[in-house]
């Protein structure tokens, strides 16, 4: 097992479901943070408890792993990685474990997952989301993991994004 | 346009803001910056769209909700009127436009993992279309990093 898995693992079970405050906490700070000298305390005046319970609150979601990271959240398109490419594969369901964590070690391979076939019309139970500059960038790298798969890929398909129709991120109603 | 302080906010910030009083004040001096300046950049970052957001990014199964990955196939024709239903539903988070027959997808973000099912079936009825439920069975790695 990979150190980063482990993590996650031991990070999933330290997950706890969010009390009333919380989630009043999560709803105050889904859409960002506040752009102040003192942005804990500001997210505390408006939910009237401390600034020290605030982020104590943030980092005990953080260690449990219901907060994944603290930062800024790039928009890919913005940044010139105007190829987003899922591309998607049909591989045999007994090996998409094995395989699945060969290709999430690629460093060009943001998200990597296994999912349901939808037959006759999806035969692909495998994704890896292949971001780059341009096609070509896109192309090369799905190369790369066609080679990795090696008999395994019994067929695959790049599909790429034309248009963000919604990005807004999760919404936990308040 | 961005330029060499922008992009070391971005290479440098995508996680790890700290969790103390002055966070801004704090992650300004690894990068060199005064506070003032982090907070200016920040917000300009934001408005401008390099940016979609700046704090935290929660985990939705692991508050107890629900996500998962859907697909249509939408005729060219009838494309925008079905966007625009499907995106009028709060449970979708993002959805993207992709060149293939399947041509729409989005993912659901739920606050329990029986609503995705019953949110399919609303946005089915609400188009006439099937909705393809692709959920994960298996996550293998998220962590990619964008360099700007």
């Amino acid at each position: 097992m990979s150190t980063a898995t482990a993590l996650r693992e031991s990070k999933a079970d330290a997950a706890y479901p969010p009390d009333a405050t919380d989630r009043r906490l999560i709803v105050a700070t889904q859409e960002g943070l506040p752009r102040v000298s003192r942005p804990y305390h500001a997210v505390a005046e408006k939910l009237g408890i401390s600034a020290d319970e605030v982020m104590a609150r943030l980092q005990r979601m953080l260690d449990g792993g219901m907060i994944r990271r603290i930062g800024a959240v790039p928009n890919h398109y913005a940044l010139g990685y105007g190829a987003n490419g899922m591309s998607v594969w049909d591989v045999p369901d007994a090996r998409v474990r094995e395989l699945g964590k060969k290709i999430g070690e690629l460093d060009f391979v943001s998200h990597c997952y296994h999912r349901p076939r939808h037959l006759p019309d999806w035969p692909y139970n495998f994704f890896a989301m292949v971001h780059g500059r341009d096609r070509a960038e896109v192309e090369a790298k799905v190369a790369q993991i066609a080679a990795l798969l090696g008999d395994a890929d019994r067929g695959h398909t790049v599909l790429y994004s034309t248009r963000i129709l919604k990005k807004s991120g999760l919404r936990l109603g308040g | 346009m961005m330029d060499a302080i922008d992009r070391d906010i971005i290479n440098n910030l995508q996680g790890g803001f700290p969790l103390c009083e002055r966070p801004y004040a704090e992650a300004a001096a690894g990068l060199g910056l005064t506070e003032d300046e982090l907070i200016r950049r920040v917000e300009s970052l934001l408005e401008n769209g390099t940016l979609t957001r700046f704090g935290p990014m929660y985990h939705a199964e692991r508050l107890g909700g629900a996500l998962t990955l859907a697909a249509m196939k939408i005729p060219a024709e009838d494309f925008e009127r079905v966007a625009k239903i499907v995106n009028g539903f709060p449970e979708v988070a993002h959805n993207y436009a992709r060149e293939h027959q399947f041509n729409m997808w989005f993912v659901l973000a739920t606050e329990t993992p029986l609503r995705i099912g019953e949110v399919i079936g609303e946005i089915e009825k609400a188009t006439g279309y099937t909705v393809y439920n692709m959920p994960k069975l298996e996550e293998f790695f998220v962590g990619l990093r964008f360099e700007a």
